[in-house]
């Protein structure tokens, strides 16, 4: 059992949970993930680490609720627990390898959206603590919905904010501040690492090819183990399969195929649809009549 | 009774298990139990003996259920077996044991299987439990994963007196004996779970989501956590695919997924959470047992199912039993055909597969004839699901994070067959993560194996 020791909403269907798992925050990097089960009957739910404290022993994630399992931790409270909690997964971002010196002449765009900003965080701070500061986009669809932005601006170089509404700071998608910098403030980045909604990630990397910035995301196909055993997360990479948990989950993202990987990740969509009626409804609805079970 | 002949075993009607996941073979009961072990003619020396890898005293159990000693049997059977409810279902009996017996010349062997796993049925409904040791040798092992390797090796270390820990990466311990096989052959709450009890009840501690090579090292584990040896009992679960257009389709599936998301997660299973797409025609790629596991699988979530295999019947790797209950349960065999594209609608789901008729050839490298294209003989399957299920190789998380460890091309870990020796000292390695995929009784062997060679190593040092 993992303990959880705090248990906070940070805005709309987004949450922060701080989870004991001593040996995970021992060995874990930025850029690697967990895959944590509520309870027995739990699905196995991967979430990539947004902090650690190795003295404390302590994990932080940050999810959004999507579908009945997410709904379903949504509901956990400091005190309960986590029936299982395994990591870290994946392989740290680049950077954590890489020499010293050579990263520090790299001018780093980070570009978070949505829920994409607490995978960020990690990386972010982490150039911070040795002593590089890497400029952040971070893109919400509304004010409402913009997380750590406090915990982002003291460890990024320059944090720009910006929301689809134009409800906070500026209005505009993070590719439109890309453009902005790049183009009108004569910005010069090395890499950019981007990680948000596949659909953010695509279009980042469309621009981003054009601006002949290389480009690192994170892929978060579905996943069953996580250790390289099932195969549900393999995604095309430069026309080569690769499995996201332990080739990635951060790939070149010019040479992702980004078409194939979003209708994969739809993949259970009816399926889970199905459970969380269940959920919503109670006993009303089983999807077992055979009438709501295409997919 | 026709003494040549086995004690028949009673099985769930094809029909009816065609739709659900209880058992598929019913065993023996006592009576049965007794009048099969009356056919055994007690050889001196007895060649079954020879052909089981942990040579269990054959002759000897036996001769005790005969006599109705259930208690002894299943004594004899613990002092070379720790999983008996284990090995008397899913054991190739008919190339091991029971290939070699005396009574297989003339007539049917004796079913050495049907018998153990009465054995170890009876002891557990008894309530019969291992002896942990008395002496503690005050020397810590830990143990790489929990498949039939790591709980044959931990649990004959812990009888020796070592403090054990088995660290496993998924939430549940058992290796494919958990994740691979399914319910209607190995009951996990029946049958898996109070063996690997027993194992537990020698004192050895299970750590489960821990991922030897991410969570922590090997190196750790001998410097930092005072471990004086190590086995890698890591089985061999990387999935192969084919690597035709389309694979990746939403809808194609490794075995492995498929069956984890069946077994492991209990998809199958209205009280659980993850999800399965059971497909309504479903294929299956390839001709092992796993693939036969996945065809039934799915058989039972309610498909149609086809097994396509490129050789013919005769070359089919998966025991002849499961062919056989397969094709009981209505799975249909496309024999000598090969898959050559997978197709898709236009929101990316499987609506068919493209194959090749095949043909055989001169044989190859293996011995077994090799298939070669028809030409002109192309045609399409409709289906809405692919299940490839084309073998496995070893995970190379721990060789990749353990320096000095040597793997061969295939990335099986190299060990010294008697002994589990890798090219680190104090480092043993037995099971799938060696060989690549192969058999639970083979795993236990090597677990077996490595236990010897662990207390052999630190007895010297
Ligand atoms: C490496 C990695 C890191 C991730 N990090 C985070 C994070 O930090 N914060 C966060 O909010 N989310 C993260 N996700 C996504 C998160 O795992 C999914 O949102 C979650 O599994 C959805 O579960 P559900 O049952 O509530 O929703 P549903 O979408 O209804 O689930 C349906 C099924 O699809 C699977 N699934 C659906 N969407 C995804 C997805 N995007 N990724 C993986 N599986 C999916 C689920 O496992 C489930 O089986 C990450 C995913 C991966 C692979
Ligand atoms: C579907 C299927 C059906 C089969 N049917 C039969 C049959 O009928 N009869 C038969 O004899 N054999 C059968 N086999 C083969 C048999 O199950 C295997 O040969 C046997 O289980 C191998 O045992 P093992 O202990 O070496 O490895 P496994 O059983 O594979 O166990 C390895 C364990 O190690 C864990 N692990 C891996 N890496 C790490 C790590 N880095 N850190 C921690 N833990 C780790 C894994 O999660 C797993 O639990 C079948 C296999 C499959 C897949
Ligand atoms: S363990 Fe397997 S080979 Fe040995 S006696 Fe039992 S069934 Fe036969
Ligand atoms: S060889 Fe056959 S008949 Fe002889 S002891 Fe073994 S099981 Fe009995
Ligand atoms: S999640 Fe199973 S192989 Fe990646």
């Amino acid at each position: 059992m993992y303990p959880i020791l705090k248990a906070e909403k940070l805005a709309d269907k987004i949450y922060l949970m701080e989870v004991k798992a001593p040996r995970v925050a021992k060995s874990c990097q930025p850029g690697e993930f967990v895959i944590v089960k509520i309870d027995e009957a739990g699905e196995r739910i991967p979430l990539t680490i947004c902090d650690y404290n190795r003295e404390e022993g302590t994990i932080t994630i940050v999810f959004q609720t999507v579908g009945a399992s997410s709904e379903k931790m949504s509901h956990l409270q400091a005190g309960d627990s986590f029936h299982d909690f395994v990591g870290p997964l994946g392989n740290p971002s680049e950077f954590v390898k890489e020499d010293l010196e050579v990263l520090k002449n790299k001018k780093y765009l980070f570009v978070a959206g949505g829920v994409g900003t607490a995978p960020v965080y990690p990386q972010v701070k982490w150039l911070k603590e040795h002593g590089i500061d890497a400029d952040v986009i971070v893109g919400a669809k509304t004010k409402d919905l913009l997380i750590l932005e406090k915990e982002m601006e003291a460890v990024a170089g320059n944090l720009y904010v910006t929301t689809d509404d134009g409800s906070y700071v500026r209005k505009g998608m993070v590719t439109d501040v890309i453009k902005d910098l790049v183009q009108n403030q004569g910005k010069k980045y090395d890499v950019c690492v981007a990680i948000g909604p596949m659909i953010m990630m695509k279009f980042v990397c469309l621009l981003t090819k054009e601006l002949e910035i290389p480009t690192i995301v994170s892929l978060n196909p579905i996943m069953v183990d996580g250790t390289g055993m099932c195969g549900a997360c393999r995604v095309t990479v430069g026309g080569e399969v690769k499995f996201a948990c332990v080739d990635g989950p951060e790939f070149d993202g010019h040479a992702v195929n980004f078409d194939e990987a979003m209708k994969r990740q739809q993949m259970y969509k009816t399926a889970e649809g199905r459970a969380i009626l269940k959920l919503q409804e109670g006993d009303t609805h089983h999807g077992g009549c055979g009438h709501c079970s295409d997919n | 009774m026709d003494v040549m002949k086995k004690v028949p075993v009673r099985e769930q009607d094809p029909k009816v298990r065609a739709t659900n996941f209880e058992e598929v073979c019913y065993g023996y009961n006592e009576e049965e139990a007794v009048a099969e072990a009356e056919r055994c003619l007690n050889c001196k020396n007895a060649r079954c003996v020879e052909g089981c890898p942990v040579n269990i005293d054959i002759p000897t159990f036996i001769r005790e259920v005969k006599e109705r000693k259930f208690e002894d049997a299943a004594n004899t059977i613990a002092l070379s077996s720790a999983l008996p409810a284990v090995c008397g279902r899913v054991c190739p009996q008919e190339s091991q044991c029971e290939g070699k017996c005396i009574r297989g010349i003339k007539g049917e062997s004796i079913s050495i299987g049907k018998l153990e796993r009465f054995v170890a049925d009876w002891s557990r409904e008894n309530g019969f439990v291992p002896k942990a040791a008395e002496t503690k040798l005050g020397k810590k092992v830990a143990v790489i994963g929990s498949g039939p390797s790591g709980l044959t090796c931990a649990g004959d270390l812990a009888k020796m007196g070592y403090d054990v820990t088995i660290f496993e990466a998924l939430h549940e311990p058992g290796g494919v004996l958990t994740y691979g096989i399914p319910e209607f052959r190995l009951p996990k709450q029946a049958v898996v779970q109070p063996e690997i009890d027993n194992v537990r009840k020698l004192g050895v501690k299970i750590e489960t989501n821990v991922i030897i090579g991410k969570t922590v090292t090997i190196d750790e584990l001998m410097d930092e956590e005072g471990f004086s040896a190590v086995f890698i009992g890591s089985g061999a679960g990387l999935p192969k695919f084919m690597g035709i257009p389309g694979e990746n389709a939403n809808g194609v599936f490794s075995a492995n997924e498929y069956l984890t998301r069946s077994n492991l997660m209990k998809a199958f299973r209205d009280d659980y959470d993850t999800p399965i797409a059971a497909g309504k025609k479903v294929v299956v790629v390839g001709g092992g047992n796993v693939a036969m596991d996945a065809a039934r699988t799915a058989l039972r979530l309610g498909a149609e199912v086809h097994v396509v295999y490129r050789r013919s019947e005769a070359e089919l790797p998966a025991r002849v039993e499961e062919v056989h209950h397969a094709k009981e349960e209505g799975i249909i065999f496309d024999l000598l055909t090969n898959p050559t594209e997978i197709l898709a609608d236009e929101k990316g789901w499987v609506k068919g597969m493209n194959v090749v008729k095949m043909e055989l050839g001169e044989p190859d490298a293996s011995g077994r004839r090799r298939p070669v294209e028809v030409k002109g003989s192309d045609y399409t399957i409709d289906c809405d699901t692919v299940i490839m299920s084309l073998g496995t190789s070893p995970n190379p998380l721990i060789s990749n994070t353990t320096d000095g460890l040597d793997v061969n091309k295939h990335k099986c870990i190299v060990a010294d067959e008697a002994n589990g020796q890798t090219s680190r000292e104090g480092v043993f390695a037995g099971g799938d993560a060696v060989t690549g995929a192969a058999t639970v009784i083979l795993a236990m062997e090597a677990g077996k194996a490595g236990a010897r060679g662990i207390h052999e190593y630190l007895s010297n040092k």
